[in-house]
């Protein structure tokens, strides 16, 4: 022992005099640090309510509840999470899943409540202090759980794609789509979207399992077109995938081709197991397309005889005749139908109702009548001089294609319309050589027609006017031509908040351009004169089109209707559903379940 | 444990039978010890644990390999890092996901940083623990600071769940790093200021000298690592041997003694601490300001790690600490182990070392020991 060692101790006195580090609560407050993991919160209009946070939650310390008042727009389950602070461990793991990244935290971490339920609370919702505080836990930018970035699909390049009318889109790989179907969060949001309700998260689940059969399983109990919806389906699913909102939504559509295409029509039977039992009762159906079989595949399954009226001499209505090859090649069509067909569907091709069978007859005759006959009659452009012989109708073209005939279209051509009729006449017209322009009253965001599709059809050399409102149809010097005149609009935003609406003001600029053809494709409208007065008197109509009530029965007890005719949303998948629910429709006025 | 020692009669009113903890402040933690004391002396212990399991490993196989970093933290409590950093590792190992530089550098930065905090509580707890109870409360006053930087950087002040599979949860805020420096600094000075009032001190010489020394055959006997070995002078650093993250990287010394006794050992503590600071400072210097610091990962929500057995250990600050795993290709891991240092030293040395000594100097070998009954228990 030494001196020094004696006296080193007595350092610690130089400290006595210094400020003391101690902060004195209450008088002072320490807020947590900027990224602090304190207590929730969530902008409710962002979130969506896909419960991916209740998912992750290693604790169950989150449920998604209904909130009072809170009116879900489409894509949002109404449900908002709530937060038990009883099981919490605030580790973010839900912030850091978080589809919209309105789920925070902020950095408040004190809370003395005399109630013990108060913390149980819906964060945005429950009137908290801590609500709209900007300092908290973010997931950093550059940090993800979600995987963000769709696999590309392979496809022809659009040089080739011109070349002919093969398949653009060639489909995922079997490890293409494991990777895309990994990037599901199983929210379900778009199952409630689709109009079918197909169980979109079950059959991704089996791609990623590996197990197509299974999903071919789940597909047919919602849509037996999935061939056909793999390839050109609206996809209102992907839309409000919650993925999106920060990347790619998931290709729900091309996994679902992704199944189909990996299992042979040959293979159907035995998978889906589907042994009919007759019950001898009968159904007709007018309209060979996607609403007609589809009613007529689940009735058949219920053991109905099912007869289909089709006008055309092959099955599949729009989907035949409207859409073009390199989207939904014929096999792929036929796949769908011919194992519809194969199940004992009975479809009578060239049989016009109205002309070579009556539809009094049907009525007479058949246990229940479903009507489907799509819309087929071409909207008029309603300007002068639109009558000329070179003015074609989008439809007429496709169905020209799509029966062999080459429409004519010439080397030189103007597409009116921004459907997707209107760019498939366009890319149509592409590969029968010829220069094409789009013309559009409004702007390419507010086009109907799907995103890719008007990408590809840019992609494949359309050129796209936009704003350009035609105006009158003109002889033109060579006779063999027609000239166009339009004038740029103006975008007017509407008064009652709706899109804004193309108006041609005083002064705008005009244009007159000469084609060898001009393509009308601004929507069409349905043809219903088959139904005799005496039937018409009794069926509510507007706008030209049927209105069900429910299971899309009309309000004569045998007649159910579906498709484009009875729907605003004109789509194939709509139809497949309409027919789906007439079905269930039938199924039950025929066992006596619905009031007659 | 030590086997019964038959010669000891309670009855013959010569011993006397006393129990130290579980809520004893000189035990690090909950457990407890069975002493008998024979006078002042202690002629018998027995260590008893079990008011801290947690069934850690159990709950780790019900939870999504995702899941489980945010519970792996709680298993020791002074030291979540290490947990997060080598389950992600483990993690990682198996599932071929490869963290990128920046992160690996964040996570060494990390790593020390908590090697400081811990270190600062154990030196202010063996102070205390010899009625040094000022450099207690500098000690922790400054890994306060510690903390502070911990929950700038990381959003907590303890359970921190920044390291993660894949990566690390955040990039450095702004101006961390100048804050990060001066932290630093302070500690640096109030380690030359624990030297002089603690290294120095007579009362705390004169009851650590010659206390609870580990003898260098019981170090490879009794599997004794970390500080407590390299007290013995046995040059043995993880970080030296089998280098991970970028520890082969940075420049610093494995710290030896030789007395092997309990002022050894706070001496290698103290001077490790100047080491950690060093590795800190060169990781501040050196580590990229940009670029990625998370892997491409799968969809967590159903990650399945492919089938395998690994086992991953890193240099904590009480030695080897390490993650057996074994994985059985589903969205859930088949078995994990968690070995910590803890084990040997806080029962197998603990009972050994405390008989000869005396009753006083029971919570100061204790604490000289380094050990943390969550991590022995889990």
């Amino acid at each position: 022992m030494s001196l020094k060692d004696l006296i080193s101790p007595f350092y610690v006195w130089q400290r006595a005099f210094e400020k003391p580090y101690t902060q004195r609560r209450p008088l002072e407050e320490r807020p947590g640090a900027d990224r602090y993991r304190g207590f929730h919160m969530n902008v409710l209009e962002e979130c969506v309510g896909c419960g991916t946070c209740e998912t992750i939650c290693q604790n169950h310390a989150i449920d998604m509840v209904k909130v009072e008042g809170l009116e879900p727009k489409p894509g949002d389950s109404g449900l908002r999470p709530k937060f038990d602070y009883g099981r919490c461990c605030w580790c973010a793991l839900c912030v850091d899943i978080c589809t919209t990244r309105s789920l925070r935290l902020t950095n408040h971490y004190a809370w003395i409540t005399e109630d013990p339920t108060d913390f149980n609370f819906v964060a945005g919702a429950d009137n908290m202090s801590w609500n709209g505080h900007e300092k908290g836990y973010r997931r950093d930018d550059e940090y993800n759980l979600l995987c963000l970035d769709r696999v590309e699909m392979d496809m022809l390049a659009p040089e080739e794609g011109l070349k002919s009318f093969d398949e653009v889109m060639k489909g995922y790989t079997e490890e293409q789509a494991k990777i895309e179907a990994d990037r599901c969060v199983e929210c379900g949001i778009c199952v409630a979207t689709c109009p079918a309700h197909m169980s979109v998260p079950d059959y991704i689940k089996s791609i990623r399992e590996g197990d197509y059969e299974k999903g071919l399983r789940i597909l047919y109990e919602t849509n037996p077109f999935s061939a056909t919806c793999g390839r050109i389906c609206t996809h209102r699913c992907e839309e409000v995938c919650p993925v999106g909102v920060q990347g790619d939504p998931l290709a729900i559509r091309w996994l679902k081709r992704a199944i189909v295409d990996r299992i042979p029509l040959e293979r159907y039977r035995e998978i889906l197991g589907d042994e009919v039992v007759e019950n001898s009762k009968t159904v007709a159906i007018v309209g060979a397309g996607p609403g007609g079989m589809s009613a007529a595949y689940y009735l058949r399954r219920q053991g109905y005889a099912v007869t289909v009226f089709e006008a055309q001499e092959r099955a599949g209505g729009m989907l035949r005749y409207g859409v073009p090859s390199y989207r939904l090649p014929d096999d792929q069509l036929d796949k769908d139908i011919e194992y519809i067909r194969s199940l004992g569907v009975e479809v009578r091709f060239k049989t016009r109702i109205g002309k070579d069978v009556q539809f009094s007859e049907l009525m007479d005759q058949y246990d229940a009548v479903f009507v489907s006959v799509g819309l087929n009659v071409p909207s008029k452009l309603r300007v002068k001089g639109e009558e000329h012989p070179r003015v074609l109708s989008g439809l007429q073209v496709l169905d020209d294609v799509a029966s062999g005939k080459d429409p004519g279209v010439g080397k030189r051509v103007a597409v009116i319309g921004g459907g997707n009729v209107a760019m498939d006449a366009a890319r149509v017209s592409r590969r029968m050589g010829a220069e094409v322009t789009i013309l559009y009253r409004r702007r390419i965001e507010d086009m109907p027609a799907d995103p890719e599709e008007i990408h590809e059809s840019q992609a494949e050399g359309c050129k796209i006017v936009i704003q350009a409102i035609p105006v009158e149809v003109k002889d033109a010097a060579d006779a063999n031509q027609v000239s166009i005149v339009w004038g740029e609009a103006t975008m007017v935003a509407d008064d009652k908040g709706g899109r804004p609406r193309p108006v041609l003001q005083d002064g705008a600029v005009m244009h007159e351009e000469t084609y060898d053809s001009i393509i009308s494709a601004i929507g069409q409208g349905g043809d219903l004169d088959f139904i005799p007065g005496e039937y018409r008197d009794q069926i509510e109509f507007k706008w030209g089109k049927f209105v069900p009530s429910e299971y899309q029965r009309t309000t004569l007890k045998k007649l159910f209707v579906g498709g484009d005719i009875a729907n605003n949303t004109a789509d194939a998948i709509s139809a497949i559903e309409d027919g789906h629910h007439a079905a269930r429709g039938i199924h039950k006025l025929l066992s006596g379940e619905l009031v007659a | 444990m030590q086997e019964q020692n038959t010669s000891i009669d309670l009855s013959s009113g010569k011993y006397v039978k006393v129990w130290q903890g579980p809520q004893h402040p000189g035990i690090t933690g909950n457990m407890s010890l069975e002493l008998v004391l024979c006078g002042d002396e202690v002629v018998e212990c027995k260590t008893h644990v079990g008011y801290l399991h947690r069934g850690f490993e159990k709950l780790m196989e019900r939870r999504t390999f995702i899941q489980n970093f945010p519970i792996v933290c709680r298993i020791a409590v002074p030291e979540p890092t290490f947990n997060e950093y080598l389950y992600a590792a483990v993690v990682e190992e198996l599932s071929g996901l490869k963290s990128p530089e920046r992160a690996e550098w964040l996570r060494t930065f990390n790593l020390e940083l908590m090697r400081l905090a811990s270190y600062l509580m154990w030196l202010g707890g063996v102070g205390a623990a010899f009625g040094q109870g000022t450099v207690y409360q500098w000690t922790v006053t400054h890994r306060d600071f510690v903390l502070d930087l911990f929950e700038e950087m990381t959003g907590a002040r303890i359970y921190h769940m920044y390291i993660v599979p894949g990566g690390v949860r955040a990039k450095m805020p702004d101006g961390f790093e100048d804050r990060a420096r001066k932290v630093l600094d302070g500690v640096e000075r109030l380690l030359d200021e624990v030297e002089k009032v603690l290294f120095k001190n007579t009362v705390f010489k004169t009851r650590t000298k010659g206390l609870g020394i580990i003898s260098k055959d019981m170090v490879d006997h009794y599997g004794i690592v970390g500080p407590n070995a390299r007290a013995a002078g046995f040059a043995r650093d993880i970080r030296k041997d089998e280098p991970y993250l970028m520890y082969d990287q940075v420049e610093f010394d494995v710290v030896t003694g030789s007395a092997s006794d309990a002022y050894e050992r706070a001496v290698v503590r103290h001077q490790e601490m100047y080491q950690g600071i060093r590795i800190m400072r060169q990781a501040l210097d050196r580590m990229p300001k940009d670029g990625p610091f998370q892997a491409k990962m799968p969809n967590v929500l159903h990650w399945e790690v492919p089938a395998g057995e690994t086992y991953v250990k890193a240099e904590c600050t009480r030695g080897e600490y390490g993650y057996y795993l074994v994985t059985d290709g589903s969205q859930f891991l088949r078995r994990v182990h968690v070995r910590g240092p803890s084990y040997t030293h806080a029962i197998a040395v603990m009972e050994k070392l405390a008989v000869g000594t005396n009753i006083a100097d029971i919570a100061g070998l204790m604490v000289s020991l380094h050990t943390y009954p969550p991590e022995i228990e889990r």
